[in-house]
Parts: structure tokens; C-alpha cells; sequence
């Protein structure tokens, strides 16, 4: 068959390095910290800025999904940057297939490389469906294994920092904390080999006591979860730092982890099989993976319980439980069944405000975002929804006052409404400067 | 709580800015005040105003609106969202409300009290707004006021987008032109505003009564309080238009303040006001448009030497020649020497009324030329053509490609690109060794650009040219986006309030034109992608810091004639050039000229156009606004040609039910039962069921759904599917049948064979929104329809709990008995593209491959552009009916859904057959084609074809897709020309 894109090749293996759109920092990190050891040169874009949008626009058609853009952008920004030899370069994508549009971002970045003069430069696609071959770059066994252990750590610290921010007494303990983590065990992870589940489970265990162990304050907070497309969902490049913003106003911030997307994968596989009665011999070994999946969260899921002091994450099982009644498992495009999933099972965790991102236009979302609303609204009456659409030419004013309707709503039914918490820092300055420290709550 | 007795409530919106001072619940002062976002200093000049009202006082505070937030954090003031702040104040001040409809200039807000409380908020397209209500009235030439006063007295409605300005003014531009009047234009952008409300944000929950309005538009705008308690069918008692309909957020902030522990005087106010920390944001900005004044010279000196030599007419004897271009927004004149100097030239806006403008400049120019001047040729070219050519007799009309090429080889022969932006359209042709080799015109989303910066301009107080010069000077431009021009209004609106200054924002919207015209419409990379001789074009680029913005943005120099604004009329005037003498209307048969419009509607057919009857002096008839000959009262031979479109509708509406023992099921004919309909009719009544479909659309049937759709950016074949199940239901149906399809019927052809999301799974959207099917029978099983043996399985699995008598035999012979009749279907379909193609070859015609998905048919949907298209000669296929003739093309996307696969095999097909064009239909909001329309585009454009793009929506403007084919046409006519000679 004839080859249509470039090579990955052994040689490239020894200098080229590798460059990986963030999304997810700490997950990220650790992914990186074990591809190190198998012998690749990985580097983590963290560039921001409205320019990697306007690069994007330049390549990719303007109706394409603002995620596309912004990875794009990212990728040709770093490119053209000078900081890298585009010779000895080459780009990773995250990619699950699938019917969404999204499923092209690889053709659609092949195009832009080609279109922008580096039509040489490798592109990879990463992802549980592997239909390329790039003989310099393959994922072995142990170290699927190792980045499976990534993402569980990262969901964890991820969830972790969330649930301690916003009450710390020391600002920046929680992210310090993960930082050392991420760290110490990317590094662990790095060594090779095969990764120690018994070791695993105590790290999970050190994780939880060292984090319950920061000096929190008893403050009323509300909860706020976020769901949607999965790049705006986590990448704060493209949703203008969602989190940060909600966190400013007073508000934990609840995501789902990444875990949960590895299931949903995991599990639309089986639903073709059972619907239509496809992917025969996939099948079993995608049956021991979702047991396998089960049998890890429901062990992270005893560390919470056994530690305490945290929220614990929904047994994927339960979601599925919650969940079936809205939408059918069959719906696997985009995110698809398990955006509206998620939203009910915050709802489950008592999490009932909710900003559902999607990118303009999202062709899956009509149908699992906004398709699902009216339902979970009427049968979850006191659910506080907001759909909040992210794109390059949409401004944040927008967005911030959508959010901050929301966030009202959130504060009135949470009873707290004749006390204000909004800009309260710059309010105590300026009026009432000799007033002690507001006591907690 | 304090609950002081002074509260004080400020809000300020997108566009103007409320304050109020409260005792209690007494409003004691209120203000309203357009703040032209100038957010700081107007806020404090309203303060400053009531110094006497609050001095020595403490009072509390809160600030509201969109426009307030910046504000309340530098300023360190307590800040209330305006939804929520006007939730309360009803709440406190009217609890007998049921709900509150909001409409503020950008925003329209729904609050329900009833149950449980939900607050609602538009989407990101500000349609149904305040500025939407503005940027009409301005596209009508009257005031706010007059607006509504006109809508008063209007006697008809004409359906127009509401969903955003870009679309709505694409809707009623051609109302203009064909003589609508304004006042039932006027009375159609407010029922259009309470469409999309209703629409948009209602969403088919229960409006419960009383219903409370707010906001400034409903207080202002009578015509529009009127049309909403028509809409709603509210009873007198049920209405509540406040007094204070535009101060609510204002007071629900001052209510909330007075909650709040903060209070201020005066003076800590004014102080807090004064904060340096609220400085002017120089995020994303660009680099400024000259970097010195010595570039800024080169560039005036270099663009001066594109000019035409003048004649002074009074002088002037000879032979003349004249050029008219009517547009869709002006309309232009030119008349030259025979050595092609200008004797004379007109530029206006068409102001709805062209064939007057042109009456009267015909008189003009009469005068003007006396005995010495002699017309031998006239020629006409632009939305109007053919109106004119009738009226006054013009002896050509020509399609405005050529006249716009004609023009512009006469300042650079070798030109190899031209780029013309209007006030509403942008053009683009490429040339190649002296044809036009392709041509690209904008799409609903990048129209108005022109005319959005002369409407800027305006509402801050500058002419255009004051405007353009300010940008040139403009040092950090601010990025302002490039999708459209509703999201660049609102990205104007933030900077600012981030304090950009008038010459920033200029240079801003100079360059978000261009990069809309570069990336969005031409959809180039490189300025080595448009050609080496660039001409510009267009009324819009007179504007200098346009032009310079496109010079930089390409990173090449330009030619901008100086009369770019009638390059139109000028290659029309060239054009006629070649004749010796006119047949215009004479002098005397000019004063004798009458003209009257008339609307009527077409009884042709059941797509009922509304149409304009032009009747001229002589008894001549002219009929616009047809969508097919019938209607023009023709009946041409050009109607009979072979049209697949029209086949299929035919194929598919005859397909009836016969009673049967299981009684009846209902199938809805959109989206993807528009390709299975045979599939399913056979299959269903194989198994003993009457199966009944929907029928075809009309807009009518659009709108009987439209109150369920809960995401209006959805594509227009997805959203009518609401109206398809409500007429179901209407019907009496007790189980309709929609199936989730993941995978379409897989073809071999392409990488996978997917449906899109939208067709796969629009179903669980109708379960959970549109509420009627609770009452029904909804069967929407998931299932496999590439393996029978599957199918079987499946279906008798699903459907056996509902009709325990049904056997497993049973369903295996009506899936197969389903089978061979969606075969025998994709068999005729090919066998009449077979036929289709030999008469055009036998007959000499050319063929039309009209690309689309299959649901695109509807002749709601596709709008009758089949039947143009057969009318302008054209036989028409469906990509479907030859798409298995072709060989297989190289693709670089990943080619996994079905329909689109077809896509680029009908590219392919075009590519290889000379006497084949291709014309893609593509659905707004449709995600999927954002990656095929290039794909499409590259394959045609590889083999040399020219690749047309039409975009279509719920109301879609025919003609301008008229003037696409018609262009096309002329374009190939001048290939032909070319190779023959």
C-alpha cells in the first residue's frame, strides 16, 4: 500500500524531538517523564496566548472545531518559533475516532504542515486504535502499563489539588505538593520496567495524607463542576482558564479525571459488539480491559474511603447506573454518552452547578450537551446548568457573564445570597482596611 | 444587613448605561444614557450628575451588566449578575409574575419564577437583540423610532432569520431590491425577534402568566410590545410593560447592594471610580499598520498612480458608452468616452428603489449629454440586471464576473487576481492565461463586512473616511476575530471597555475584514497562493486602512484603482464598447416611464414564492422572486430537462402505506430517512404495518417544531426534523420510528462508512426535548444495517416486547423483502443518472452534479435550487446517481462517512468529464463539511474544474445563488470561448 504520510523512522528515534500539545499538565508530564526513559526526546508545549489561535485560523478552515485550531496553532507556532530544527522535529496527537469531525485533526494538521512548508515533518497519531505504523515509535506493553498508572495518578493529584485549593491556608501548597509528585513519581515510572501495583496502591495512600495533611480553612465554598468537550473541558488554552476564573469567585472546581474517557473508550467497544454485532475479536480483550479498569478504580476508590478527608471518585459502574435512564450507551461520537453521564453523576456527588464546555458549533454536543439539558433539569430540578461556547472570535465578557449567572444561582441556593462573596479581596481594601481577617465560617 | 436609606444602582449593558437611586423600594432618581462604551467616564459623569443626591450621605452600592464587571473589580464595588439582579427585583416588587422576557442590546434573557426558578441567556449569536434591532433599522436607512413607527402600519409578514444579523440582513437585502415595503419589512424584524426568543430561549416550556417585559427595546418599541402579546396570545391582564421595564437591573442592583456590608460616600465612590489599577488591557493586539511615516508616504504615492483620465462633458462631442452595475446595496453608473476616459459617474445607495435612482441619473445623463453626446452602448450587470435591463431597455446584461475582469485587465493586462469587497459581498476570481479559472464568493457568515465598518463608523460619529484615516495612525490595532461580523461587534464592545481607543479599533476592523476575506472565503495561505497582480476592488477598499491591512496581511504589494467602487460599472461600460448602437430608452420614452411593484404569490407549485410583479410603461411585465420559470409565467423547454432532485422527491412521495394488520407507523422524511425511506417502507410493511411518511417540508413545517430545537446552531435538515415529528403526531401516529444509526450502509468506498453525529443520533435529542412523543410510540433502535442476518437479530429483539406475535421469520423476510427495495431504489437512481447523462450528451447540454447529502432534496431544505439550475440549462444529477461512474480519488482527509464519500467520488466524476460541473450544497452549521468543502474544492481545482460552493439555510437569498450560477456559466462560456479560438 502506498504510504501517504511520513515516517516516524528509527533514525529520527536517536535526535528528533518530539513535541506534545498540552491538555493536561500533570498527567502530561508523567506520560513524557516515561517516554524519556524508553528513549524519546518529548517536549510539552505550554505556549498560551491569543497568537496560537490566530495561527490556527491561518491553516485550518475557521468552521473547524476551535480545538483543531488551537492545536494546530500550537504545534506551527513552536515550529516557526526557531526554538526547534523543524528537520528534526516531529508531532504527537491525541486521537480516539471515531464519527466526530474530530477524528480529521490529524488530516486536517498533515494539511497545515504541508500548506505552511513543512510537509516533511512526522506527524503521530496516539491513541488506543493504531492504524499507522511509525517504525521508530512504538508503545510497548510496559509502557502502555506505566501510562495507564499516568493517568490514574493524574486523575488523582488533578482531583486532589481541586478539592484543596480553594481552602488552603498557604496558597500553593496543594500544587506543590503535586508538582513533587508528578516528579518524583514520573521519575519513578521513568526507570523502566515494569511499575509495582502493590507500590502503586501505597503511593495512593502517602498521596491522600500528605494532601489531607495541608493546613485547609473552613470556608463555604460552592461546588461547581465542569463537563464537556474533552480539550476545552481541560485545557485552561481553551477555555480562557475556566478554572482559575471559578476559582476566583469563590468557587471548588469538580472535574471528572481522564480515567473516565479511558472507560468510555473502552466501553463503546463493547457496545458495538452487543448492538451490532461488531469488533468480534476485539471484543474479549476489551472485556478484560474494562474489568482491569474496574478492579483500578475501585482501589483508588478504597484509598479515598480508607484515608478520608476527600470526595471520592464515582465507581464507573454506578455512572453507567445513573446515566442509563438519559441516554444510550450506543451514542459514541465525541464524548458522547458520557458528557451527560458525568454531569449526573456531579449531580450524584451532590455537585449540582455545572458549566458544560463545548467548542462552537460542536456537532456531538447538540446532541449529548445541549440535547441533554432539558432532561437532567427536569428530573434533577435544583441542577444549576450553563452551556458556555468557546471559540476564537467568542469573547470572554460573554462567557465570564454567563458563568457568573450561574455562579449566582449557585451562591442563592447554597443560602449564603446576603453574603456576598464577590470581590471581596479589592471590597476589604478599599473599605474596611483596619477590619480584622473575615472569620471562617 | 445595614439597609440603609440610600441604595444606589448602576448598570451598564453592551450599549447603554442605567442608574438609579433607591429609598427602599422608592425609586427617588433614574437615568438612561447610551454610553458608547466609554464605561469609566460615563459612569462617572452620571455620578458626578447626582453629587447633590448623595453628598454627605452613606449609601450602598452594587453595579450590574455585562458591561459592568471590568468596572466593579478595578473600582472594588460589589457586583451583581444583571439576570440574577433582575430576578430579584421582580421577585420583591411583582411576585404574581410568571416569567420576564429581557431584551437588552446584546443579550436577550428568560427568567421562569414558576416551579423551579430558571434563568436563561442567549447563545453566542446575538440574534434577537437590541443591536440586531439597530443594525435593521440601519440597513433600512430609518431611525429606531421610525422603525417602529413603520411597523405599525404594516399589512404582511415575510419570514426572515432571526437567529443572526448576518442572516437576517441577507434575508431582507432582496426584499429591498424586489420593492417590499419597509413598513412590512420593519413589522418582520420584530416578529423575527420574537421568533427567535421564543425560539431560542423558551424552548417549548410553558410561558406561565403574568408575563412581565424589560429591558430597552421593549420599552421603546411599541411594534414590538404589540407583535409579543400577539405571539404569546396574552389577554390585557396577563401583560405587565413596567415603567421601569428599562431600570430593572439597576434596581435589583441597588437591592442587592443594599444586602451588601459595603457602603460609600460620594467621595470614596468617586475615589474607587478613579482607580489607577483599571488601566487600558494591551492584550492581543497587533502590530500597528504603518511602521513609520516614510512607509506611509510610499504607500499613498504608490496607490495614486492606479487612476482613469476624466472628460469634461460639457465639452466633450462624440460617442459615449454607458456602464451600470446594480448592486444589491448600490447602485453604480459610468459613462465613457470612446477613449475610455469618464464623462460622468454615480455611486448611491439603491435605497430599495433602483429602477428610480436610474430613471433619474438616465435623465441626468440625457441632459448632460445634449446634442453633442451620442449613447452607443449600454450594458448592465449585478443583482439587478435583469429588472433593469427590462425597464430601461439596456442592450446587455452582463454577469458581474466579466464586468469586474473587464475592468480590471484595463489597469493591469496581466492581472492574475482580483479581490472586490462590497458592502455586503466579497468576490474573489482567479485568472489564468485570460479566463477566469475560478471564482469564489462569500457565504452567509462572511457577508456585511463592508457595510458593518461604515455602520461602526457611523454610530460613533464618524464619516468612513474619518474613520479609515484614524486607523492608519492607529498604534496597537486590537485583534478582533475573524468568524463573523456579530462576534466582531461584540469583540469591539470588550476592547472598549478595555480602554482601546477609536484608531486601535479602526485598524482592528480593517484587518479582521481582510483576515475574514483571506482565511474564511478565499481560504488561502500564502499571498504565492492568489497570483503576482493583485487588483483590489470594491467600495469597501476605498477605505486605506483596509487596504493596507490586506497588504500587510499578504506581505505584497497591490492595485487599488481609484474608482474601485465602480469597477462593476466601468467593465460594463468596456463591455458595450464593442456595439454600435443602443437600444436604450430614449430621452422622451424616459419621461413617459412608469413603473409599479406589485407583491402576488405563485400558484405554480406548492413551494408558493412570493413574488414581485414589475409593471413598465409599455405593458411590459417583469417577475422577480420565483424560484423556478413557472413562476415568471414561462414555460420553457429548460423546465423539462432532466433533473434527479426532482426524480427522487417523485421516487420517494410515492411510496404509500397499505393498511396491515399491525397498524399504523410513522416514518418522519428527514435526515436519514431521506436516503432509507425504501429500506424501512419496505421492511415495515412487509411486516403487516401502514406505514405513513411525513411528507416533504415546507416552513411551515420548520416552524411547527422550531419551540423544541435546544441548540439553534444545529444544522437546518436537523432542526426541521422537530416540525417532521410534531406533523406525525398531528397526524394521529401511535408509533413513529427514527433509528440511531453509528454506521450508515457501507459502500467500500471510503475509509469507514459513519453517519455524522447529527444523523446518527438526532433521536435521543427528540426523546428528550420534544415532550409529545411521551404520548407516543418513539422506536429509535440502535442497529447494524450492513448485515441482514444482524438486522434481523436486532430488530426482532427490539421490536418483539412491543408485538409479541411478530416471529423471527418473520422480520428475516421483511428485512430482506426491506433490502431489495432500497436496492431496487439505488438501482433506478443510477439507472437515471445513466439516462440523465446521455441526454445531456445527446442534446449537447451541460451537466450539473448538484453535491449534497441525500436530506438535502427537501425543497425546503435545498430551496428550489435544483429547478434554477435546470432553468439556467443545466441538467442536474445527484452525487449519488454518479458517484459509482468515477474512479476513486486520492483524498488527504480521513474519508469515513458515507454521504461525504460520495462527495468526492461526484468531484471525481466532474474532473473527469469535460461537460460536467460540480456545485456543492453545503448546510450551515454543518461541522462535517467545514473538513469536505476544502477536500472538494482541492480535488476539483487539481483537475481544473472550478468548484462552486452554495450555502443554505433556513431562508437562503436565490438570488445570489442565480448570480453564482450565472457567474459559473459565464465562466465557462469564456473557457469554451477561449479553447475554440
Amino acid at each position: 500500500m502506498e504510504l501517504n504520510y511520513v515516517q516516524f523512522t528509527k533514525e529520527m528515534k536517536k535526535d528528533y524531538t518530539i513535541l506534545v500539545p498540552n491538555m493536561l499538565p500533570m498527567h502530561l508530564k508523567m506520560i513524557i517523564q516515561i517516554m524519556k526513559t524508553y528513549g524519546y526526546h518529548v517536549d510539552l508545549l505550554e505556549t498560551t496566548g491569543s497568537e496560537i489561535a490566530e495561527l490556527g485560523l491561518h491553516y485550518v478552515h475557521n468552521d473547524t472545531c476551535y480545538p483543531a485550531i488551537l492545536v494546530i496553532g500550537q504545534f506551527l507556532q513552536a515550529i516557526q518559533s526557531g526554538k526547534y530544527d523543524p528537520h528534526k522535529v516531529a508531532l504527537v496527537l491525541f486521537q480516539t475516532g471515531g464519527g466526530c469531525r474530530a477524528s480529521n485533526y490529524l488530516s486536517l494538521l498533515r494539511k497545515a504542515l504541508a500548506k505552511a512548508g513543512y510537509p516533511y515533518i512526522p506527524v503521530i497519531a496516539m491513541g488506543l486504535s493504531g492504524i499507522e505504523k511509525h517504525p521508530g515509535f512504538t508503545l510497548t506493553i510496559p509502557m502502555w502499563h506505566a501510562m495507564l498508572y499516568a493517568v490514574l495518578y493524574g486523575d488523582l493529584l488533578m482531583d486532589l489539588v481541586n478539592q484543596t485549593r480553594p481552602y488552603e491556608v498557604h496558597p500553593g501548597q496543594a500544587e506543590a505538593l503535586a508538582k513533587k509528585w508528578t516528579d518524583r513519581l514520573g521519575e519513578e515510572m521513568g526507570q523502566g520496567g515494569r511499575v509495582s501495583y502493590r507500590k502503586v496502591k501505597k503511593h495512593y495512600r502517602e498521596i491522600l495524607k500528605e494532601f489531607a495533611a495541608i493546613e485547609k480553612r473552613r470556608e463555604d465554598k460552592v461546588l461547581v463542576g465542569v463537563v464537556g468537550e474533552i480539550f476545552v473541558k481541560y485545557s485552561p488554552l481553551g477555555n480562557n482558564n475556566l478554572e482559575a476564573f471559578l476559582i476566583k469567585e469563590g468557587a471548588e472546581v469538580v472535574v471528572p479525571g481522564l480515567f473516565g474517557f479511558c472507560f468510555y473508550v473502552v466501553y463503546n467497544t463493547l457496545m458495538d459488539y452487543q448492538k451490532y454485532g461488531m469488533s468480534k475479536l476485539a471484543y474479549p480483550v476489551y472485556k478484560w480491559a474494562f474489568s482491569l479498569f474496574l478492579k483500578k478504580q475501585r482501589d483508588m476508590i478504597a484509598a479515598y474511603e480508607e484515608i478520608g478527608g476527600y470526595r471520592a471518585p464515582t465507581l464507573f459502574t454506578h455512572t453507567l447506573e445513573l446515566a442509563k435512564d438519559y441516554i444510550d450507551f450506543g451514542v459514541k461520537m465525541g464524548e458522547g454518552w458520557l458528557l451527560p453521564a458525568e454531569m449526573v453523576e456531579l449531580v450524584d456527588q451532590n455537585v449540582k452547578n455545572i458549566v458544560c464546555t463545548q467548542p462552537f458549533g460542536c456537532l456531538p454536543n447538540h446532541i449529548c450537551g445541549k440535547g441533554m439539558m432539558k432532561p437532567i433539569k427536569e428530573r434533577n430540578p435544583d441542577v444549576n446548568i450553563v452551556a458556555i461556547d468557546y471559540d476564537a472570535g467568542a469573547t470572554q465578557v460573554n462567557q465570564e457573564n454567563r458563568i457568573k449567572l450561574m455562579l449566582s444561582n449557585a451562591w442563592r441556593n447554597h443560602q449564603k445570597i446576603d453574603k456576598p462573596e464577590l470581590v471581596t479581596q479589592k471590597e476589604k481594601r478599599l473599605e474596611t482596611e483596619k477590619k480584622p481577617e473575615p472569620v471562617p465560617i | 444587613m445595614y439597609h440603609l436609606a440610600t441604595s444606589l444602582g448602576i448598570d451598564i449593558g453592551s450599549t447603554t448605561a442605567k442608574v438609579v437611586v433607591m429609598e427602599g423600594t422608592q425609586v427617588i432618581y433614574e437615568k438612561y444614557e447610551r454610553h458608547y462604551s466609554q464605561v469609566r467616564s460615563k459612569t462617572r459623569a452620571m455620578i458626578e450628575e447626582i453629587r447633590d443626591l448623595l453628598q454627605g450621605k452613606r449609601f450602598s452600592l452594587a453595579i450590574s451588566g455585562s458591561a459592568g464587571l471590568g468596572l466593579a473589580q478595578s473600582a472594588g464595588i460589589p457586583f451583581v449578575q444583571e439576570v440574577y439582579a433582575t430576578g430579584e427585583v421582580v421577585h420583591e416588587l411583582e411576585p404574581d409574575v410568571g416569567t420576564v422576557i429581557e431584551l437588552g442590546g446584546e443579550d436577550a434573557k428568560v427568567i421562569f419564577f414558576k416551579g423551579c426558578l430558571d434563568e436563561r441567556m442567549n447563545g453566542s449569536c446575538a440574534g434577537g437583540t437590541g443591536a440586531f434591532i439597530d443594525q435593521m433599522a440601519t440597513l433600512l436607512n430609518v431611525s429606531v423610532e421610525e422603525l417602529d413607527q413603520l411597523s405599525l402600519e404594516a399589512s404582511r409578514l415575510y419570514p426572515i432569520a432571526s437567529r443572526c444579523g448576518v442572516f437576517a440582513k441577507s434575508d431582507i437585502q432582496p426584499l429591498l431590491n424586489q420593492g417590499a415595503k419597509k413598513a412590512d419589512i420593519a413589522a418582520s424584524i420584530y416578529q423575527a425577534v420574537v421568533n427567535q426568543t421564543i425560539a431560542g430561549l423558551v424552548q417549548g416550556r410553558k410561558i406561565d402568566k403574568k408575563v412581565m417585559f424589560l429591558g430597552g427595546p421593549l420599552y421603546y418599541c411599541k411594534g414590538l410590545q404589540k407583535q409579543f402579546v400577539q405571539t404569546l396570545q396574552l389577554k390585557p391582564d396577563e401583560v405587565i410593560f413596567p415603567s421601569y421595564a428599562r431600570f430593572a437591573v439597576a434596581m435589583g442592583a441597588a437591592l442587592y447592594g443594599d444586602k451588601s456590608e459595603n457602603t460609600f460616600t460620594y467621595e470614596t465612590l468617586m475615589l474607587a471610580l478613579d482607580n489607577p489599577n483599571a488601566g487600558t488591557s494591551l492584550s492581543n493586539r497587533t502590530r500597528p499598520l504603518f511602521s513609520s511615516q516614510e512607509e506611509y508616504e510610499a504607500f499613498q504615492s504608490r496607490h495614486k498612480k492606479a487612476t482613469v483620465a476624466h472628460c469634461d462633458p460639457q465639452t466633450y462631442q462624440g460617442d459615449a458608452y454607458l456602464g451600470i452595475d446594480c448592486g444589491s446595496t448600490t447602485t453604480k453608473l459610468v459613462l465613457l468616452t470612446k477613449e475610455k476616459e469618464i464623462l460622468y459617474t454615480y455611486y448611491s445607495s439603491s435605497q430599495g428603489n433602483p429602477v428610480g435612482i436610474i430613471r433619474q441619473q438616465l435623465e441626468e445623463i440625457y441632459h448632460l449629454c445634449a446634442d453633442r453626446i451620442q449613447i452607443r452602448g449600454s450594458a448592465v450587470t449585478g443583482y439587478g440586471e435583469e429588472l433593469i435591463r427590462n425597464a430601461f431597455r439596456v442592450d446587455i446584461g452582463l454577469v458581474e464576473t466579466i464586468a469586474h475582469y473587464t475592468a480590471a485587465k484595463y489597469f493591469k493586462p496581466d492581472v492574475d487576481f482580483i479581490l472586490d469587497i462590497g458592502g455586503q459581498d466579497i468576490k474573489c476570481f482567479k485568472i489564468k492565461n485570460g479566463a477566469i479559472d475560478s471564482i469564489i464568493l462569500n457565504e452567509a457568515c462572511s457577508s456585511g463586512c463592508g457595510s458593518f465598518i461604515e455602520t461602526f463608523a457611523k454610530s460613533m460619529g464618524y464619516t468612513v473616511e474619518e474613520f479609515a484615516k484614524k486607523g492608519l495612525a492607529a498604534q496597537a490595532p486590537v485583534n478582533l476575530g475573524s468568524r463573523c461580523t456579530v462576534f466582531m461587534n461584540s469583540s469591539v464592545k470588550q476592547s472598549q471597555k478595555e480602554g482601546a481607543t477609536v484608531e486601535d479599533i479602526s485598524a482592528g476592523l480593517s484587518a479582521s475584514v481582510i483576515k475574514n476575506a483571506i482565511y474564511k472565503v478565499i481560504r488561502a495561505n500564502s499571498p504565492e497562493e492568489l497570483g503576482k497582480n493583485i487588483v483590489v476592488q470594491g467600495g469597501t477598499f476605498l477605505n486605506d486602512a483596509v487596504l493596507r491591512a490586506f497588504e500587510l496581511e499578504l506581505g505584497c504589494d497591490v492595485i487599488r484603482p481609484s474608482i474601485a467602487g465602480l469597477m462593476g460599472a466601468y467593465g460594463a461600460a468596456l463591455y458595450a464598447m464593442g456595439l454600435k448602437e443602443s437600444q436604450l430608452l430614449t430621452e422622451e420614452e424616459l419621461k413617459k416611464f412608469t413603473h409599479t411593484a406589485k407583491s402576488a404569490v405563485c400558484q405554480g407549485c406548492t413551494n408558493h414564492c412570493h413574488l414581485t410583479v414589475n409593471t413598465f410603461s409599455d405593458g411590459k411585465r417583469f417577475i422577480s422572486g420565483n424560484q423556478c420559470e413557472k413562476g415568471a409565467g414561462l414555460h420553457s423547454q429548460e423546465a423539462e430537462l432532466p433533473n434527479l432532485y426532482a426524480k427522487k422527491r417523485a421516487y420517494l412521495t410515492q411510496l404509500k402505506g397499505k393498511p396491515g394488520k399491525r397498524g399504523k407507523i410513522g416514518l418522519p422524511l428527514a435526515l436519514g430517512m431521506y436516503e432509507l425511506a425504501p429500506l424501512w417502507h419496505g421492511l415495515f410493511t412487509a411486516l403487516g404495518f401502514e406505514v405513513e411518511f411525513s411528507g416533504l417540508s415546507t416552513r411551515r413545517t420548520y416552524e411547527k417544531g422550531q419551540f423544541s430545537i435546544p441548540s439553534d446552531t444545529a444544522c437546518y435538515p436537523a432542526k426541521i426534523m422537530h416540525g417532521h415529528m410534531e406533523e406525525l403526531i398531528d397526524k394521529g401516529i401511535e408509533t413513529i420510528f427514527y433509528p440511531s444509526l453509528s454506521y450508515n450502509i457501507d459502500e467500500k468506498q471510503s475509509d469507514n462508512h459513519y453517519n455524522c453525529p447529527i444523523v446518527a443520533y438526532y433521536a435521543e435529542l427528540l426523546r428528550s426535548n420534544l415532550h409529545r412523543l411521551d404520548s407516543v410510540r418513539f422506536l429509535y433502535p440502535y442497529l447494524n444495517i450492513n448485515s441482514e442476518k444482524e438486522l434481523t437479530k436486532e430488530l426482532y429483539q427490539y421490536l418483539h416486547p412491543f408485538w409479541p406475535d411478530l416471529t423471527h421469520g418473520e422480520v428475516r423476510r421483511a428485512v430482506t423483502a426491506g433490502f431489495s427495495a432500497f436496492d431496487a431504489y439505488r438501482t433506478q437512481i443510477r439507472q437515471w443518472g445513466h439516462e440523465a447523462l446521455e441526454y445531456a450528451r445527446a442534446h449537447g447540454r451541460r451537466i450539473m452534479i448538484l453535491a449534497g447529502r441525500p436530506y438535502h432534496i427537501d425543497p425546503e431544505i435545498s430551496h428550489g435550487i435544483d429547478k434554477l439550475a435546470t432553468s439556467l440549462g443545466f441538467v442536474v444529477v445527484s452525487e449519488d446517481s454518479v458517484c459509482h461512474l468515477a474512479s476513486k480519488p486520492s483524498i488527504h482527509v480521513l474519508n469515513q462517512w458515507t454521504y461525504h464519500a460520495r462527495l468526492y467520488r461526484a468531484a471525481q466524476y466532474a474532473v473527469e468529464h469535460p461537460d460536467t460541473e460540480l456545485v456543492q450544497l453545503v448546510s450551515f452549521g454543518c461541522g462535517v463539511d467545514a473538513i469536505t468543502t476544502d477536500e472538494v474544492r482541492s480535488i476539483l481545482e487539481a483537475g481544473d474544474k472550478f468548484y462552486t460552493q452554495i450555502k443554505i439555510d433556513e431562508i437562503t437569498n436565490l438570488g445570489a445563488v442565480k448570480i453564482r450560477l450565472r457567474s459559473l456559466l459565464g465562466a465557462l462560456e469564456e473557457r469554451r470561448g477561449q479553447c475554440g479560438a
